[in-house]
């Protein structure tokens, strides 16, 4: 064989291949899409889920996925940026800051299920905090840590070296100059990454199984008391997430259209997803602009 | 007496630290307090992890008395007349992340060259979304559409149920395809461009520089990819639990029925009482997947230590 055939031959089979993985894809969403469009309305995004009877909706888990997400994020970020701040500034290389980028590394690598036994066992069990939104957000943060810290770690570094010096000539504290020169400068990176990590958590289901729970009381959308069981704030309750849900009916879904449900809840957990990856990119290119005045 | 004691007022002046100074001097220290406790709330939840699952893991065998051999090596897993042999579920995790890494190594690397060798302006715009959202799609809905859509297919086209090691390889996959893509890109975009230009300048075809020089020295940075692509194949828990079956021994076919460590964990784990032998068992499992986690950090930590361009 002639080293041109071969050549054209590898050269078909890596197009062929790349073309398999957009057809992948392609199909996936399509499947997702098309059987799953057609089940999502207004009701199923609201009423409440059904075990045995037909016609039940994503509301309650839909809601609970949302809440999760963002109590998460307001445990995550102020924590995540600091440890980022700190690994981008204070650390001096050595042997200290080398096995601190080992913590973030191997923290990031466990699996989610572990961190979920973890949750189990610490936050639910010996805190006592039971099955609740709060264990599974506070779950959530020792995945989102890690990711976050790596986002906020690369954008200080990709802060230009002369507006950090600019800022210590004119004799501001390091840590004026880390709020007020790099942060801004900083932070459409930190955005991008943290909205792309808010898709990770909406996702997530692994950890929460034993963290949020299977379940969901009755939620009373009038009841605003974050003390009762039934309010929808309440902390200390058991959450469902969307994920899980999707998790549960595919796996004891006894109700007859547990295949449609299934579908409908992934078409919205797709559409979240590709909202929040659209959202990530349109939001860094604005912020960007914003801060720096570059068109 | 006293008077002499007393400062001079032109020492006093200078003592007397600035305003501006004092504040700066808090504000350093809030930052500092605040960032060292943002990290060293990352060590002590890595350090509580590891002891916890730990403390759990070993008391099967410290506390429960089963034997480590027994449930590296036995095959029979019977909580109920206690046999707590793991062999199964630890083969099933291994072949499946291997099997997963098979399908999905020549495919990521084939994209990979194709966004960076054969059409490098289109082909990355085109791929690199397609790469990402692959990587945003959550793994309970591959689970989902596993067990829609490929294992239906298995079951029509191969004998058997559908479900099995197959099923749960081929979604592994999928959702591990991102991961090597996207690091073999990385180490492919970064390769210093005279190395290609003098394989072309000596004659060679594409497919000659791609094999001989391209891939050979971007090797230990796709091993990497794999590897951290195996790692998240081993640790993933619901989307294999949905295709695999769940059957609790070694499968003497890739249709066959089976079980890994994470889906024995997520369905057994709240059936079971805080405490007892089983469930200690399970923890021990966990342990396996905490170490396993290390073992592969290591390895990418000796294969960087390769990639020095």
């Amino acid at each position: 064989m002639s080293a041109k055939l071969k050549d054209r031959i590898a050269t078909f089979v890596i197009i062929a291949f790349s073309a398999l993985i957009i057809a992948l894809l392609v199909g996936m969403l399509g499947y997702i899409l098309v059987k799953g469009i057609s089940h999502i309305d207004w009701h199923f995004l609201t009423a409440e889920p059904e075990t045995i009877k037909a016609g039940g909706g994503i509301g309650p888990e839909l809601f609970n996925s949302v809440y999760l997400l963002i109590l998460t994020l307001i445990i995550t970020i102020p924590l995540g940026i600091g440890a980022g701040i700190y690994m981008a500034e204070y650390a001096k290389e050595g042997r200290i800051t080398v096995s601190i980028r080992l913590v973030v590394e191997v923290l990031s690598s466990f699996p989610s299920i572990v961190v979920g036994l973890f949750g189990l066992l610490v936050l639910v069990n010996t805190f006592n905090f039971g099955f609740s939104v709060l264990s599974g957000a506070l779950v959530l943060t020792i995945f989102n840590m890690p990711l976050m810290v790596r986002v906020t770690e690369q954008a200080f570094r990709n802060v230009p070296r002369e507006q950090k010096e600019a800022g210590l000539a004119m004799g501001l504290s390091r840590w004026k100059i880390i709020t007020s020169i790099l942060l801004p400068v900083a932070l459409p990176a930190i955005i991008t990454g943290t909205i792309l990590a808010a898709g990770r958590i909406f996702g997530e289901a692994a950890a929460l199984l034993f963290t949020a729970g299977l379940t969901t009381p009755k939620l009373d959308f009038t009841d605003w008391n974050p003390t009762s069981l039934h309010s929808p704030i309440n902390p200390l309750r058991p959450a469902e997430t969307l994920s899980v849900h999707i998790w549960k009916v595919n796996s004891e879904g006894l109700s007859p259209d547990a295949a449609e449900i299934a579908a409908g809840s992934s078409a919205v957990l797709v559409l979240m997803v590709l909202i929040f990856n659209l959202l990530a990119r349109w939001a860094g290119r604005l912020l960007y602009r914003k801060f720096t005045s570059i068109k | 007496m006293k008077a002499n004691h007393e400062t001079p007022p032109f020492m006093k002046a200078n003592q007397e630290t600035p305003l501006l100074f004092r504040k700066h001097r808090a504000e350093e220290w809030i930052g500092r307090i605040y960032t060292t406790f943002c990290v060293a709330l990352l060590i002590v939840i890595i350090v509580s992890i590891v002891y916890f699952v730990a403390s759990k893991g070993v008391s099967t065998f410290a506390v429960n008395g089963v034997s480590l051999s027994g449930f590296l090596f036995g095959q029979n897993w019977q909580p109920d007349s206690d046999k707590f042999g793991a062999l199964p579920f630890i083969f099933g995790s291994f072949v499946t992340s291997l099997l997963a890494a098979v399908i999905a190594s020549p495919l990521s690397v084939c994209a990979a060259l194709f966004m960076t060798e054969i059409t490098p302006n289109w082909g990355k715009k085109v791929l690199q979304p397609v790469v990402e959202l692959l990587a945003g799609i959550p793994s309970v809905v591959y689970g989902f559409i596993g067990l829609s859509v490929l294992v239906p297919f298995l079951r029509s086209v191969f004998p058997g149920q559908g479900i099995g090691v197959a099923a749960g390889s081929i979604v592994l996959s999928i959702m591990i395809l991102p991961t090597i893509t996207s690091i073999a890109t990385d180490a492919l975009a970064s390769l210093p461009r005279n190395l290609k230009e003098a394989s072309y300048g000596l004659g060679a075809t594409r497919w000659q520089t791609i094999s001989g020089v391209v891939i050979p020295t971007v090797l230990p940075s796709i091993l990497t990819g794999v590897v951290l692509g195996m790692a998240r194949a081993f640790g993933e828990a619901l989307a294999v639990q949905m295709v695999i079956g769940n059957a609790p021994h070694i499968p003497s076919s890739l249709f066959e029925s089976a079980s890994t460590l994470t889906s024995v964990i997520t369905l057994n784990m709240s059936n079971t009482v805080m405490g007892s032998v089983q469930n200690n068992a399970l923890w021990s499992m966990a342990l396996i997947l905490l170490l396993m986690t290390f073992v592969f950090v290591l390895v990418v930590r000796l294969l960087e230590r390769r990639t020095k361009i």
